[in-house]
């Protein structure tokens, strides 16, 4: 598995580029991927999203959906895609330091 | 007397009954609730289309399937009254329980996506998870000489999310046997980021598509169709043009669940993903397609969760702590066309992984892989489900996901290995 280097300290992560652990993600890993991913900087909106990802996903043991997000994070579908480009969904989960979105196959 | 209740008598629900009515005690009486007349073997929606089924053969009276000492209370739930231990009927009529069973399984919404159920409705936008709407595509295909064909999931989490890809592969096959495939664009759309989304099955069956020259579109969130234009739209304003579309639409809970404030955004209700109790409630179990659980929803989960609550109700009901497991153990036949199947077998923790099931080295069945045993075990499951699933008979594979029989692909596994 790859090693990267985020804000200081040394994280694994897959060949896309998603924590191994979880429990290594800290807001600076997420400014960090995030920057590495095409977002400038983690605004309020975004915060209000990772933090309903990370708590959501502790409770279900899996990244939230886009609905479940836009319905309980307060930001509406338009803007995730706005503040997650290209797939909302994969890069919310990546920059909560969570496994990507998955089907069963 | 005590009230045993359960509400939906699909496969879930009509499996817990059929098993409960020999082992509660004689102080229970058991009920199940369920509107519909007929029992619909749903697996068969995928080859009615093509007519590898006949929509005759997928339906038998509910009242054959429920065994004596049930008794069929056929209407619609309208609300279940939680803190009152009710569940409600048209007219407000109660019917009190002491324990309650939830298998109202999962519905499709197309009125949730804007412009599906707009003029294009089974005219050249066609669902197939219900038997009208696998009827309307098979009358459609019938007639259809070539054009844009477009298979789109709505939004996860939908039942049977291999269903999908099956309906993409047979249409394919169909479109080569009936001479019109090269004039015929087909296009797998997903919100996944990709028609396969875990390592190893990636690794194994990712060129499946390119080599049948399926498209895919993936990361596709779709918000709505141009009805007039025929374009399905995206939120990130992606436009794809069809003449046929075969929608897999958002998929909910059944509405009483809205109504009665038991679910999450999509109606699908939160439960222990191992003793299969609600988590909110510690008279009520949930299994089937109506739970929150991050496995399939699919018929042999069912099975598998019917086991776990049976044996949790009667430990509940001999004063004990609920001891049994549910380890989100999950399989699934995926038709593949041209006569072929594969087979995946899964649980929360584990991906789909090759080798041979259920038994190791003779198999029969292999895993991740092509072949006509599949397709024959597919076929086979018609048998097994009306005669022993649903009667709640013993099926002589095991509850919990077993690794004997898999191969783990390693260091020393090269591609070749894995895909011969
Ligand atoms: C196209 C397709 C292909 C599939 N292929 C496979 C396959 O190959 N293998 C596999 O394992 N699974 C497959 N499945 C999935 C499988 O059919 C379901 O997972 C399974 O039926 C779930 O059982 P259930 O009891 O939870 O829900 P269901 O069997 O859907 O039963 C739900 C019941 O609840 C009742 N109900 C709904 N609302 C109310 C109400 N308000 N009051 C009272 N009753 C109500 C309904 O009438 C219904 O009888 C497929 C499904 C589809 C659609």
């Amino acid at each position: 598995m790859p090693v990267v280097e985020y804000a200081g300290s040394s994280i694994e992560v897959n060949d896309e580029g998603f924590l191994v652990d979880s429990s290594q993600w800290t807001p600076e890993v997420a400014e960090a991927i995030a920057t590495g991913n095409g977002i400038d900087e983690l605004n309020d909106q975004h915060w209000k999203v990772i933090t309903f990802c990370r708590e959501d996903a502790a409770k279900q043991g899996t990244p939230p959906g886009l609905r479940r997000i836009s319905k309980n994070s307060g930001v509406n579908m338009k803007e995730l895609y706005q503040l997650f480009p290209k797939g909302p969904g994969k890069l919310a989960a990546m920059v909560s330091g969570l496994p990507k979105p998955q089907g069963c196959i | 007397m005590k009230n045993f209740v359960i509400l939906g008598a699909g496969t879930a629900g009509t499996t817990v009954a059929n098993m409960l009515r020999r082992k509660l005690p004689s102080d229970w009486s058991l009920k199940i609730i369920d509107p519909d007349t007929d029992h619909l073997f749903q697996p068969d929606l995928i080859f009615i289309p093509f007519e590898m089924q006949t929509p005759e053969k997928t339906i038998r009276p509910r009242k054959g399937t429920l065994g004596k000492g049930i008794e069929w209370i056929q209407r619609p739930v309208q609300r279940v009254d939680a803190d009152k231990n009710q569940v409600i009927l048209d007219g407000d009529e109660r019917v009190p329980y002491d324990l309650l069973v939830i298998a109202t399984g999962s519905h499709i919404r197309p009125e949730e996506t804007p412009g599906l159920l707009g003029d294009e409705w089974q005219k050249s936008i066609f669902d197939f998870y219900t038997l009208e709407g696998s009827v309307a595509l098979r009358d459609a295909l019938k007639k259809f000489e070539g054009g844009r064909v477009v298979v789109n999931t709505v939004e996860m989490p939908i039942k049977c999310p291999v269903a999908p890809l099956e309906i993409t592969f047979l249409a394919e096959s169909f479109f080569t046997e009936k001479g019109i495939r090269d004039n015929v664009e087909l296009t797998y759309v997903t919100p996944l980021d990709g028609a396969f989304t875990k390592p190893i099955a990636a690794k194994a069956l990712g060129g499946i598509l390119d080599d049948r020259d399926i498209k895919v579109e993936a990361e596709y969130n779709a918000s709505e169709v141009d009805v007039d234009r025929k374009v399905l739209r995206s939120y990130d304003e992606r436009d794809i043009p069809f003449d046929m579309l075969i929608t897999i639409p958002t998929h909910m809970g059944a509405g009483f669940i809205e109504e009665s404030g038991l679910g999450d955004e999509l109606a699908f209700i939160p439960t222990h993903r191992h003793s299969l109790i609600a988590d909110n409630h510690d008279n009520i179990f949930v299994l089937g397609d109506a739970t929150d659980l991050p496995t399939s929803k699919a018929g042999s989960v069912a099975h598998f969760q019917a086991e776990v609550v049976v044996d949790n109700v009667m430990h509940l009901i001999k004063g004990e702590s609920p001891k049994a497991v549910f380890d989100g153990h999950a399989n699934c036949f995926i038709e593949s066309g041209y006569g072929r199947a594969m087979l995946i077998d899964f649980n929360y923790d584990q991906e789909p992984l090759p080798g041979v099931y259920p038994l190791p080295t003779v198999g029969p069945f292999p895993l991740l892989k092509e072949s006509r045993f599949n397709h024959w075990g597919k076929l086979m499951f018609r048998h097994v489900y009306w005669h022993a699933l649903l009667p709640g008979h013993p099926i002589p594979v095991p509850n919990h996901m077993s690794m004997v029989g898999k191969k783990r692909p390693g260091k020393l596994t090269t591609d070749a290995e894995l895909a011969s």
